[in-house]
């Protein structure tokens, strides 16, 4: 533990990305099995501890320190961690185990059992060694250590590349003994069953009409940027797995999707709700997203199906190292064979010059059926993550509408301590009220802007939110607009985000409330 | 108490205490630019707090100077005003004023911890305790400074081929720092930012020996730096004057440093939780001893005091003072 807690300090405070790779994988080099491999699911997020929830450390907590003493300090701190690692009361002499052995004596721990042992371990471990224990517990690590760098920390001096890790990365469980003897012991690579895992997908980046030049059309073929959830299906012995873009199995939730046939065929898609192949707005579909059980009313009139983009497996031969254009062609035929009523292929489009496809966007785009276009590199291989040069999406022009800052909370993570979470709102006759919340967009120095903004213009707290005087007015960005019963103002904006302070607007040049929803609900 | 308001005007004799627009009369605990302002009329204050104030501000910047001694009372009409050290930095005092039976103790800017570089606090006894609450939350606990100093000397020896360039501020915190790595052993030249000469050169003249300083100027070749300690202000780290050193370690010395976040938000690779501000533990520890049966939180985080306070039967609020917000810094 003390080893571990040393690691990710420094790699906290590191800036560089090359000495964090170095500090990584000095401590993957020098550092035994099980516990560097414990080490690593930690890293990549691949450690859930069961019977132990962020809200029970809480409840744990509060019944060692003053709740309110407790609460004022995280709002400050920002991160749970930290908090309790600072906050713990008690300092007790005793030996500190190996990470190894704290998490099996945590793993076979009853949820009855399993606060009074932490608060054991807190109480003889120092400050860093406790910020790890609540780190390791809650998840989400927050150091500025993406999984994709501690997988590059691994094969760092080797002949190893990040590509062969990570096609066979979702097959490996900790305390990936294999992997580490494949990698520092010149063993043999890893097999990994792969009809049973998430493959990671292919992303795209962003790109405008102005990049278009650096481009040659004829190297392109483009397809519609479908409105709704992209997925991962695993077909495979009669059955099928739908895994969403984070590799969490969602099958569960979509139970109509059947699959019939034997072989394995992994594909890439875009989840929808809707009629005969014609998807509904985005917010039927929503509607379905993240519940327990699913309604005979949601599977009636909320059909799913699924669009599909890609193919990565065939009867087990494994295609993403073929050229985009001939997987669809792949696609096509096993589609045609098949006869899957909840399948359909995404159109592609083929152009010759940059004109056509602005024309081809300007005339058949259906704004709430679409986020855009995608453009593909006709050779492009299949890589996860998201590689340079590839694939593009060229999504719609965003909607704007300048609000007002009405209250503001402390952000969490790099952000802690800064007033980064903001709410806004509209005119609804001669009061404002809030239409969305929004955290990002800025960059650092409208950060610093926004922040001395609220700590000078506070007329109230309620707990760790402020109230501020109603007289910054911000361009809010959004992609759309429905209406909502959940809030008050009756509207509910799609990522909405900062585009532009407006400390020179006043407020009085806002729009109202029903003019707002005049201008965009039609979308 | 309603002799004295919460402006911290003490009306009976028209004076404020560290004043942040020109007065007629200003008693100033420390010489720290958001306590001592220029341009009051009549200045009452420690020898060494005038005497920084003159080196900051110049000869005048205030019109008559009254020095005043630790532990020497001093009658203005009826009003007696006591002096105690406060051990926050070379000059800093607490304040207490005795006013018809009423006693009322300020400490300003205070620490408990031992400091060679100023006169140390001493505890007060009295009615009224107006406190400071920088670190008023129990997240604040801070080390023992010989253990910061430590993992600073260690680091010189791990990466001697990176210049160490920490920040501090001028006044307090530079000579501490200076005299806590002396203390350790530590006779290599220490290197500062010109805005540090002068009030070095002043704790010098006071009697602290602060050992080999030397201005960081580049006369010889960059590499000359590696290895060695750079005190500079935390605005400087983050200038182009930072850029003659190469690839330096970027260390912070402040209370602050102990959120991590915050470090790693001012791209801190070395954090020294070395503080001139009493942390939580002191803060309460002050409470308890001063005996007081009334608490008055100013200058920082002051709802959690005032809510440990009233949970032991104290009566206890919060004075918002302007001119100090909770920025975060710490001076």
């Amino acid at each position: 533990m003390r080893e571990f807690s040393q690691l990710i300090n420094q790699l906290i405070l590191t800036r560089s990305r090359n000495r964090k790779i170095e500090l990584l994988n000095h401590y993957f080099r020098n550092t035994k099995n099980p516990d560097r491999g414990l080490a690593l699911a930690i890293l990549t997020g691949n450690l859930k501890i069961k019977n132990i929830s962020i809200s029970k450390i809480k409840e744990m907590i509060k019944e060692e320190v003053d709740p309110e003493l407790f609460d004022l300090s995280y709002d400050y701190v920002g991160d749970l961690a930290e908090t309790i690692a600072l906050i713990w009361p008690y300092n007790q002499k005793g030996l500190v185990p190996k990470l190894s052995f704290i998490i099996d004596e945590l793993e076979s721990s009853s949820s009855t059992n399993i606060t009074r042992l932490i608060k054991k371990y807190l109480s003889i471990f120092s400050e860093n060694e406790r910020w790890a224990l609540i780190k390791l517990l809650s998840g989400g690590l927050r150091i500025g250590v993406s999984t994709r760098l501690t997988k590059l920390s691994l094969i760092h001096n080797t002949d190893i590349k990040i590509s062969e890790i990570e096609k066979i990365w979702n097959g490996l469980e900790p305390p990936y003994l294999e992997l580490f003897k494949w990698i520092f012991e010149k063993g043999v690579k890893p097999k990994i069953v792969v009809e049973k895992i998430f493959h990671p997908l292919m992303l795209a980046h962003p790109v405008e009409e102005k990049d278009f030049n650096k481009l040659n059309p004829e190297e392109f073929l483009a397809e519609w940027k479908w409105d709704g959830i992209r997925v991962q299906l695993v077909l495979f012995n009669s059955k099928i797995r739908i895994f969403s873009r984070t590799g969490d199995d969602i099958s569960h939730t979509f139970p109509e999707i059947q699959n019939i046939e034997n072989d394995l065929v992994v594909l890439d898609g875009e989840l929808l709700v809707g009629n005969g192949f014609t998807p509904f707005k985005f917010n039927k579909l929503q509607q379905r997203l993240n519940r327990k059980k699913v309604s005979k009313n949601h599977l009636e009139n909320f059909p799913a199906f699924v669009k599909l983009y890609d193919i990565l497996f065939f009867k087990n031969r494994d295609l993403r190292s073929l050229g985009f254009t001939e997987r669809r062609r792949i696609l096509l035929n096993w589609h045609n064979k098949v006869q899957n009523k909840f399948f359909d292929l995404s159109e592609i489009f083929e152009f010759k010059t940059w004109e056509e496809l602005i024309n081809i966007k300007s005339k058949k785009l259906n704004k709430s059926e679409h986020e855009g276009l995608m453009i593909k590199r006709k050779n492009s291989v299949y890589i996860s993550g998201r590689p340079k040069g590839h694939w593009y999406k060229w999504k719609n022009d965003p909607l704007v509408v300048d609000a007002v800052m009405m209250y503001a909370q402390r952000g969490h993570g790099k952000r802690s301590s800064y007033y980064s979470d903001f709410t806004f709102g509209l005119w609804d006759k001669d009061t404002i009220v809030p239409i969305c919340k929004a955290y990002f967009g800025f960059n650092n120095e409208e950060l610093d802007i926004l922040d001395k903004f609220v700590r000078n213009n506070t007329i109230k707290k309620y707990g760790p939110v402020r109230e501020v005087e109603k007289k910054f007015v911000v361009e809010i960005a959004f992609d759309s607009l429905d209406f909502s019963k959940r809030h008050k103002s009756g509207v509910a904006l799609r990522f909405p985000r900062i585009k532009r302070l407006r400390q020179d607007k006043p407020t009085n040049e806002v729009i109202n409330i029903e003019l707002f929803k005049k201008k965009f609900i039609h979308y | 108490m309603d002799w004295v308001n919460k402006h911290l005007q003490i009306e009976p004799i028209n004076t404020s205490i560290d004043p942040i627009f020109p007065v007629e009369n200003a008693i100033i605990t420390h010489a720290h630019a958001d306590h001592a302002k220029p341009g009051h009329k009549n200045v009452l204050a420690t020898k060494h707090t005038i005497e920084i104030m003159k080196i900051r501000y110049g000869e005048n910047c205030a019109n008559n100077f009254q020095e005043l001694s630790f532990n020497s009372p001093l009658n203005i009409n009826g009003v007696k005003v006591t002096f105690f050290p406060a051990g926050h930095i070379l000059g800093s005092t607490q304040v207490l004023l005795e006013y018809k039976k009423d006693k009322i103790n300020f400490t300003g800017d205070f620490k408990i911890t031992k400091d060679d570089t100023c006169e140390n606090f001493r505890p007060v006894n009295c009615d009224t305790l107006v406190t400071e609450a920088t670190f008023g939350l129990p997240i604040f606990q801070h080390p023992d400074p010989e253990f910061e100093i430590n993992k600073l000397i260690e680091s010189i020896k791990n990466f001697p081929n990176r210049p160490h360039l920490i920040g501090v501020y001028a006044l307090g915190k530079a000579q501490r720092l200076i005299k806590l790595l002396r203390n350790k052993g530590y006779d290599e030249t220490i290197f500062i930012h010109g805005a540090l000469e002068k009030i070095c050169n002043y704790y010098i003249q006071s009697g602290i020996n602060l050992g080999n300083l030397s201005k960081a100027l580049i006369k010889g070749e960059k590499k000359d730096f590696n290895g060695k300690i750079i005190l500079a202000p935390p605005s400087a780290l983050k200038s182009t004057w930072s850029r003659r050193f190469i690839d330096p370690i970027l260390s912070h010395a402040s209370g602050w440093m102990s959120v991590k976040q915050r470090a790693k938000q001012s791209l801190v690779e070395l954090p020294l939780l070395i503080s001139d501000h009493a942390d939580w533990n002191e803060l309460i520890s002050n409470i308890n001893n001063s005996l007081a049966k009334n608490i008055l939180v100013t200058h920082g985080r002051e709802e959690a005091l005032v809510h440990w306070c009233k949970k032991r039967g104290l009566k206890a609020s919060a004075l918002s003072i302007q001119g100090r917000d909770d920025s975060g810094e710490e001076i």
